[in-house]
């Protein structure tokens, strides 16, 4: 069979893991790297799931790998931080089956609260890291990454970018080839990483990187494409080999990289001896530079003209190498932003406005929730990284004392707080700081696209899973005091907050309604407003609702939006919204 | 052959994925390389949303930059305005009239512009479109995104067959109808 498809580019590295007879897949969501593991849990052939963590699906994936399956675990570029544990010792330990992961960077900052990277992980953990450059790419590098990993005895990473991950170009299809279950033998010496056997095995890593980089050396994942007519030569990787391509066509001889760790010697002298001038075309750190100038290579332009900040394109590129750039038309308008907002009926709008009134200190967290932070609510304090708002606020108050404790709460989703906030609420109760922890309970994985976790009772196909008790859960950590409230009902969400604040003991308070866009979510009708009542007060519209506008210095609600959630109706005073 | 550009822009939650989707399907089947670059996550939740479709016989980026598009379509009048850099010049805008009010208008802190579809047209070839009402006429105003394809398909010469088996391909069987509607009624603009 053979076929000529369409595919997102993380869609075709899911294609790949099918094909490759991956057999295992544990994950955890993440802009730009979610796609992967959905669309490959709609193979029958491939056991798919969602972790609470990223730590915790590689360390499930290591397990898969060494009890004799193909293995995969994919995680945006945020998510190897927290896996960074065990990819550190698995790079030691090295695999039985082959373990793919696939890492995803954010260049631009498309989604993310941070742009680092992630090669400096596969440099420092020395795990080999392939970066396909489009879909055909992200499908043929995963094969080649399990026989890697297989021949090398290592995990392999697949790093891929935002452009790579959610660009469709053509694919060609084959068929699956199964691989067996391998042989499980007990070998402490490989697997027991304490120091007598550790120390045996980094011998072997340095070693391994040795044959590596001799692989590096005429792998046909690394390719130059010598053109006649070259004036001066490009090296690059990745997305960025495509804007190269567009801008530079044949004027440029390209050494195309597709294994960035590690990276060949003489392949690059060889290709850099070619020419007087090399541009060196990467995104984000200038690693392929300082290996080339670490080598000795020195005719070499790179970060002193290509930003290491967001993306690069076919048009940065023809300006800095070659001063040609586009005109184009604007209109001489202010034209006013478009940031994201959180929905018309999102549960955690009530739940923000409240916030604000009470004008508390909020230690926040990642998620759709992290939109509370945007005008007109702008009621969030701190936004570092995922389960930071429940550890983050202990610090605060252990800092300002009691009467902070009185004044600060930490907001933090379901999804986020079975990541990595459980351990910060366990600090609260056993070092003691009378800290109030929301947790925004809508019953699902928003940010990144509905995917189930474990306190919404179903798995990663949909099926019925066992949900965490969320309020049994805190109470067996230490916490006492424990309330829920619903988000749509405003007067009853503050006073609740309030008590809560109040208390002398540490409380977690859970605010619960399931997202809005739910499939399974019933709406009311749409709400009106009555333009006789209404007298143009403005304060449905602190509260942020995109159904909501003026128009002829009147609310009115747009009916394509509204879903009825009726907290604009508690907030008008003079009755005119229906 | 040139690679062209063509470029779809629109508020999260418009539909600009499928609307993509469609035509790299139709591109695809006409033989061309094709390259569609979408937008997930955060700027889904309702902020600008923008999708690049390049083909031609052999495509390398698939982002699309200032003064680059053949063609635009946008789904919003704002959006419109805010992607014309990208049109080349002597390009084409197809957009709906559909306004939708950004948060800093919502929050009183600046205006919407007026007459945007005037001003527009003084610096480009511009076709306006009550998208909303024709999708509305087939049955719901999700449809817009189809009633523009419609009418891009209207002024491009791909055969027939072609959108009709990207639509069974693209669109859920229980919406197929509504959205064959709304193509035709894009298509008789
Ligand atoms: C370490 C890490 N992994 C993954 C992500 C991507 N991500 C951002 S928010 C989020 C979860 C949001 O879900 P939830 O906490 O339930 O809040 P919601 O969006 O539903 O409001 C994820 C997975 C991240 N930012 N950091």
């Amino acid at each position: 069979m053979s076929m000529k498809k369409l595919m997102l580019g993380n869609e075709a590295f899911a294609r790949g893991l099918y094909e490759a007879g991956c057999r295992v897949v544990s994950s955890y969501p993440g802009t730009p790297s979610t796609e992967i593991t959905e669309k490959v849990a709609e193979y029958d052939e491939v056991y798919a799931e969602w972790a609470p963590n990223e730590k915790v699906a590689m360390e499930t994936a290591l397990g898969v790998s060494i009890g004799g399956a193909r293995a995969f675990c994919g995680m945006k570029h945020v998510g190897l931080n927290v896996a960074a544990d065990p990819l550190y010792t698995a790079s030691y330990t090295g695999v039985n089956a082959g373990l793919v992961i696939a890492v995803a960077d954010d260049q631009g900052m498309h989604s993310s609260q941070n742009e680092q990277d992630s090669r400096h992980h596969a440099i420092a953990s020395k795990v080999p890291m392939l970066e396909p450059s489009d879909s055909g790419e992200c499908k043929e590098f995963v094969k080649r990454a399990f026989e890697i990993s297989e021949n090398f005895d290592t995990p392999v990473i697949v790093r891929m970018s935002t452009r790579v991950a959610h660009s469709q170009s053509v694919v060609e299809i084959s068929e699956r080839r199964e691989i067996g279950l391998k042989e499980y033998t007990k070998k402490p010496e490989k697997y027991v990483m304490m120091p007598a056997y550790a120390k045996g095995r980094h011998v072997f890593v340095e070693e391994r990187t040795e044959k590596l980089r001799e692989y590096a050396e005429t792998s046909p994942l690394n390719r130059a494409e010598i053109s006649e007519k070259a004036e001066f030569g490009v090296i690059t990787n990745g997305a960025a080999y495509q804007y190269t391509k567009e801008a530079l066509g044949e004027r440029a001889s390209v050494l195309k990289l597709g294994i960035v760790n590690p990276l060949p010697v003489e392949l690059i002298k060889d290709f850099c001896k070619k020419y007087k001038k090399i541009y060196i075309i990467e995104e984000l750190d200038g690693i392929i530079e300082s290996h080339c100038r670490n080598i000795g290579v020195n005719n070499v332009v790179g970060k002193e003209i290509f930003s290491c900040i967001g993306e690069i394109n076919q048009s940065v590129i023809a300006e800095k190498i070659l001063g040609r750039v586009n005109n184009f038309q604007q209109l001489d308008e202010n034209i006013p932003v478009r940031p994201p907002v959180m929905c018309a009926g999102c549960p955690h709008r009530g739940l923000f406005y409240c916030l604000k009134k009470l004008g508390v200190m909020v230690s926040g967290d990642i998620g759709c929730y992290t939109l509370g932070a945007s005008a007109p609510l702008s009621a969030m304090d701190t936004t570092i990284c995922m389960g930071a708002s429940v550890s983050g606020l202990h610090g605060f108050n252990k800092a300002r004392g009691a009467d902070s404790e009185h004044r600060s709460v930490a907001v933090i989703g379901d999804s986020t707080f079975i990541h990595s906030g459980i351990t910060g609420l366990v600090n609260i109760a056993y070092n003691n700081s009378n800290s109030t922890v929301i947790i925004l309970d809508n019953s699902i994985t928003g940010m990144t696209g509905h995917q189930q976790n474990p306190t919404t009772g179903k798995n990663l196909k949909g099926e019925p899973a066992y949900a965490v008790n969320l309020e049994e859960l805190c109470k067996a950590v230490g916490i006492k005091r424990v309330r829920v409230t619903d988000p749509y009902k405003l007067a009853e969400t503050e006073q609740v907050i309030r008590e809560e604040l109040e208390a002398d003991e540490a409380s977690v308070i859970i605010s619960r309604r399931p997202c809005a866009l739910l499939k399974y979510v019933k709406h009311s009708p749409a709400l009106k407003v009555s333009g006789e009542k209404c007298v143009g007060c403005k304060a449905c519209m602190k509260l942020g609702c995109p159904a909501i506008s003026i128009r002829n210095k009147k609310a009115v609600i747009d009916h394509t939006q509204c879903v009825g959630c009726g907290i604009c109706k508690e907030q008008c005073k003079f009755g005119a919204i229906e | 052959m040139e690679i062209k550009s063509i470029m779809i822009v629109g508020v999260g939650g418009q539909g600009s994925l499928l609307a993509s989707r469609l035509l790299g399907n139709v591109l695809l089947a006409q033989g061309y390389d094709v390259k569609v670059s979408e937008v997930h996550g955060m700027s889904q939740r309702g902020g600008s949303v923008v999708t690049y479709v390049k083909y031609g016989e052999k495509v390398y980026s698939p982002v699309i930059e200032k003064g680059e598009a053949d063609m635009i379509i946008s789904f919003e009048l704002l959006e419109s305005a805010r992607s014309l850099p990208y049109l080349k010049e002597g390009g084409k805008l197809i957009t709906s009239t559909q306004q939708i009010d950004p948060m800093p208008v919502i929050t009183g802190n600046m205006e919407y512009p007026e007459n945007l579809a005037e001003k527009l047209s003084e610096k480009a070839k511009v076709i306006a479109v009550d998208a909303l009402s024709l999708a509305e006429q087939a049955g719901s105003a999700k449809a817009s995104n189809v009633v523009l394809m419609g009418v891009l398909a209207s002024r491009t010469d791909y055969p027939e067959e072609l959108w009709q088996n990207a639509l069974k391909e693209c669109v859920p069987a229980k919406f197929l109808e509504l959205n064959k509607k709304a193509f035709e009624l894009g298509r008789s603009v």
